[in-house]
């Protein structure tokens, strides 16, 4: 199987890297002591592992050109894909994972608890995304901007006015939606690559703001005991109300999945997708791009909103160094690696990217450099994520419509 | 006090002036990217941060060997040049090239990733400090008596941009592979049927964006005289912002581009407050491309149907 | 017979490019008008221009709904000429890869329904009924198209033939009452022609629509038509019956050449 050709080849690659990551990987100065610090041992490193990443690479490269043909799909996927399209498998799993997700806080402690809590904040602004970005196609890089104007609604009506969690929500929800159609206006008339850009922007400035009005936003010291949510006025102890908020979060993870299911198998969900795939051909069959991409934009915003008000509850404090570009591309990658469109595809991906630098601590330094390789290698091996959105189908017998 | 405002103006005028050039050298990797693949390589900036570390730790380790400033200033400007092209060059063989018949936002995210992943590989493998930047540019003699109005790096700076920008104005008129570049920028299939190797010119065009990327990382670190892994991203996206403004894919344009933006970013924190110095350039480069996405010199290209 | 589009003096300009001069064009209903013209004499261009893709320079385009009074639609947006009844297909096909041959079709539905977000998530009898309606309604087209065994397939797993037919099932799903086909038969095998040759004349049959087409393969054209229009460098060179056409003196010139004629 393996060539003296693909070897020298191989060798060659491996060469190349060693030498391309001589100077950053080996030498360290340091230079207040003055002293080179020489890290051999990272060029042998590098050297191996390149050499057989190396035929990884072509490995997957050639099975990438076989897959281009027709659809051949692969075994542990199809299997995946038959359940997503068997109804009463998939209601099956679903309630064991209900049960399974409201037992929970009684098999784990509350730190896991609370870790989980946080997955769920993802899977949230994570299905929030994918209206936008997996859905309509519309690039968006600044959404985590969103998510602060959530954040920061609760956190500064209820520092100046003592509103509550569950009055501000609403109002949360709609300001977020009001600034993703302020944005959604003026970049209607962009193509992708430039909108990314101008939302990357826009998310920028929003940070930078919040940065620096430090009359209004309290600067980068942030707000701090923003009131966790209430219940009926119920005293809570710090755990209870770890608990409570979980089941919050999961109560609205399940309505969010149910909002994004029936919207993308409906009348705007279908022009949404329609808009990603071709957008003259979309415009040519009567669809409104103006209105399609705003409801998208406010959508999706809408999302990260309530996410941004729950996240403020459930930490009471805030700063601006939690809606940093890093956390939009971390959503992105969610949404990237999940599978564009995919709403199973979303919940898994956000678990992995939430819960393993949790658990291996050790991996947890090399969170974002993973973060950044999964990207590219998705989008070179694998563009439609994990598990990729499945159509729904029609059966048809006589003009009778059975779904 | 006359004078005294005008002297202020006209130290944010050079000011504006220096930051302007960095701009340009970094805008220009952007837009003749853009105007050959339409890919906005994202991962620009990192090339740039990376040809700052590269100088950084040659500098280092030439100082303690005992060089003397010229020699260092050679060698490590040249490894800054060297590596920053290889970098380019893989990086666009990795992420760009299998991708080039993708869909439209694929390219893109595996840019994005790609910045990220080489931010995070220097973090790890250098450190998330600040790093100070030795002063590799000289101070002249003969420039003394001028140097209240301009300093030597900073006459140094506006000087190497200015000459680069002949060299690859050359290149691009007159060489062979600039007009292989100009013929794939127009059309791609016609180009490879009148023989021009298009993976070749697209390497090429990597390569000589990232060293002129590495010729701006080490004029702007030794000016400043610190860097960190972050300095990328910031700096890819104003000049980014300055490459759009000047209408991405005008060589031209990009200097343009590079010069109002930095004269914005100057005199707006020189004059209004240099808190969002930073929000200056993003809400300029949103301003552009909403009213004039298609830049200065740029020509705006009705979509096929 | 009464008028269903006409087009008078319409120019368009790119630059200094004149793409089309002076066109004067006219279909009436119920009828079927080939365009016909050697490569690059603006006949896309014109589609373009009249579905609103782009604006033309000057000139006016009318169309006559028949329920309805007449339209000026000079820079009406492309989804507003559809909603007005104006439907087209694209030359290069452009139909949406990853939705099945039936969402494809749903989608031409877009604009003759209204469900919006909220109905989309409450899913009220209405919107259900709605929602059945428009399945029910494609699947019809995708019957009459003959192309109904391929209802779930993704549409960039189709043959090329059948794409072709997609496009004009998509195009006939937002119940037009002109029909503008761009190169319908383009790539097509002998045995395709002759089906979508009886497609097109059974679709004008049934749906009593108008169909302004734009095509290479002369047999089909000379088929299928009523009238022809001839375009070359812009402008209109002649226009008639097939017959007409086919004896046409300056019409054998742009498609052979100038000295052709010696």
């Amino acid at each position: 199987m393996i060539t003296i050709q693909e070897i020298k080849k191989s060798l060659i690659v491996s060469v190349w890297f060693m030498l391309l990551t001589f100077p950053i990987m080996v030498i360290r100065v340091n230079t207040v002591e003055k002293i080179v610090e020489w890290r051999w041992e990272n060029m042998f490193f590098i050297g191996i592992s390149v050499f057989f990443l190396s035929f990884l690479w072509r490995y997957l490269m050639k099975r990438k050109e076989l897959e281009k043909k027709p659809d051949i799909g692969t075994w542990e996927i199809s299997i995946l894909q038959e359940i997503v399209k068997k109804p009463k498998i998939l209601i099956c799993c679903s309630c064991c994972l209900v049960l399974f997700a409201l037992l929970l806080p009684f098999i784990f402690s509350f730190y896991q608890t609370n870790i989980i809590t946080n997955a769920l904040i993802y899977v949230m602004l994570g299905l929030g995304l994918n209206i936008v970005v997996g859905l309509a196609g519309l690039l968006d890089l600044g959404y985590v901007a969103f998510y602060a104007v959530g954040a920061y609604s609760y956190a500064l009506l209820n520092h100046h006015f003592g509103l509550g969690f569950w009055s501000v929500l609403p109002v949360a929800a709609f300001l977020s939606a009001f600034f993703g159609i302020l944005l959604g206006f003026p970049v209607l008339r962009l193509r992708g690559d430039y909108l990314a850009i101008v939302t990357l922007g826009f998310g920028e400035i929003i940070r930078l703001i919040l940065e620096n009005w430090n009359e209004f936003s309290f600067g980068p010291s942030g707000i701090a005991n923003i009131k966790r949510p209430g219940l009926f006025g119920i005293q809570m102890s710090l755990e209870t109300s770890i608990i409570y908020i979980y089941y919050l979060m999961l109560l609205i993870v399940i309505f969010t999945i149910f909002v994004v299911n029936r919207l993308q198998n409906s009348r705007v969900g279908r022009a949404w997708i329609a808009l990603r795939e071709d957008e003259i051909a979309c415009q040519a069959m009567g669809i409104d791009k103006t209105k399609t991409k705003l409801t998208a934009f406010a959508l999706g915003a809408t999302w990260a909103g309530m996410a941004g008000a729950i996240f403020a509850a459930k930490t009471t404090f805030i700063n601006p160094a939690s809606f940093t570009f890093l956390e939009s591309a971390m959503i992105l990658s969610i949404v990237v690696l999940g599978g564009m469109g995919s709403i199973i595809g979303v919940i898994i991906a956000s678990f992995i990217l939430i819960l393993t630098p949790e658990y291996l601590r050790a991996f947890s330094d090399y969170r974002m450099l993973i973060f950044g390789a999964t990207m590219v290698i998705m989008m070179v091996f694998r563009p439609q994520g994990i598990i990729p959105n499945v159509r729904r189908t029609y059966k048809f017998s006589k003009s009778r419509i059975e779904n | 006090m006359k004078i005294k405002k005008m002297e202020y103006f006209f130290e944010l005028f050079l000011g504006g002036l220096t930051r302007g050039s960095i701009y340009a050298l970094i805008a220009l990797g952007y837009t003749m990217v853009y105007g050959i693949i339409e890919l906005i390589n994202f991962a620009h900036g990192e090339i740039y941060m990376i040809g700052s570390f590269t100088a950084l730790i040659v500098a280092s380790v030439l100082t303690l060997k005992g060089f003397n400033q010229i020699s260092i200033l050679i060698l490590a400007s040249l490894a800054a040049i060297i590596y920053s092209g290889a970098y380019g060059y893989t990086l666009e063989k990795i992420a760009y090239k299998p991708l080039r018949h993708a869909q439209r936002l694929s390219p893109l995210i595996s840019a994005i990733g790609m910045s990220i992943f080489l931010q995070n590989y220097v973090l790890l493998a250098q450190t998330s400090d600040f790093l100070p930047f030795p002063n590799l540019i000289p101070e002249f003699e003969f420039w003394e008596p001028y140097s209240h109005i301009i300093g030597s790096p900073q006459l140094v700076i506006i000087l190497v941009t200015i000459i680069i920008m002949v060299l690859l104005t050359i290149l691009i008129k007159y060489t062979k592979i600039g007009k292989a570049m100009r013929a794939t920028a127009q059309d791609k299939n016609m180009a490879m049927l009148v023989g021009v190797n298009i993976n070749h010119v697209i390497s090429i065009t990597f390569i000589i964006g990232s060293v002129l990327a590495a010729v701006g990382g080490v004029l702007i670190a030794s000016h400043i005289g610190m860097i960190n892994f972050y300095i990328g991203f910031i700096a890819g996206i104003k000049a980014f912002t300055a490459a759009v403004l000047g209408g991405i894919g005008s060589i031209p344009g990009a200097v343009i581009g590079a010069l109002i933006l930095g004269w914005t970013e100057s005199f707006a924190t020189g004059y209004v407050s240099s808190d969002y110095e930073d929000v200056f350039a993003f809400a300029l480069l949103v301003f552009i491309l909403i009213f004039k996405p298609a830049g200065i010199l740029g020509h705006s290209d009705a979509q096929k149907v | 017979m009464n008028i269903a589009l006409e087009v008078k003096k319409m120019t368009m300009d790119f630059g200094g490019l004149r793409a089309i001069d002076n066109l004067d064009l006219d279909v009436k209903h119920g009828e079927i008008v080939a365009l016909i013209g050697p490569n690059g004499a603006g006949k896309t261009t014109f589609f373009n221009c009249i579905t609103g893709v782009y604006r033309p320079t000057r000139g006016d385009i009318l169309i006559y709904p028949p329920d309805r009074e007449q339209l000026r639609i000079n820079g009406l947006k492309s989804n507003n000429v559809t909603e007005k009844g104006m439907a087209r297909t694209f030359q290069n096909i452009r139909l949406f890869p990853n939705m099945t041959v039936l969402e494809n079709v749903m989608i031409g539905r877009h604009c003759r329904t209204k469900s919006g977000v909220f109905s989309a998530i409450f899913r009220s009898r209405k919107t259900i009924h709605e929602e059945n309606d428009i399945v029910e309604k494609s699947y019809n087209i995708l019957e009459k198209i003959g192309i109904e065994r391929f209802v779930n397939e993704f549409a960039k797993n189709l043959p090329y033939g059948v794409q072709r037919k997609l496009e004009i099932a998509r195009a006939l799903a937002t119940d037009p009452f002109i029909l503008l086909l761009d190169e319908p038969a383009a790539g097509m095998n002998p045995i395709e022609i002759k089906e979508l040759d009886e497609l097109i004349k059974k679709i004008r049959k049934q749906e009593k629509l108008s169909i302004l087409l734009i095509e290479h393969h002369m047999s089909l054209v000379m088929n299928l038509s009523d009238r022809i229009f001839v375009m070359d460098y812009g402008r209109k060179i002649a226009q008639g019956t097939p017959d007409e056409i086919k004896s046409n003196k300056d019409v054998i010139k742009a498609y052979l050449g100038e000295d052709s004629d010696a």
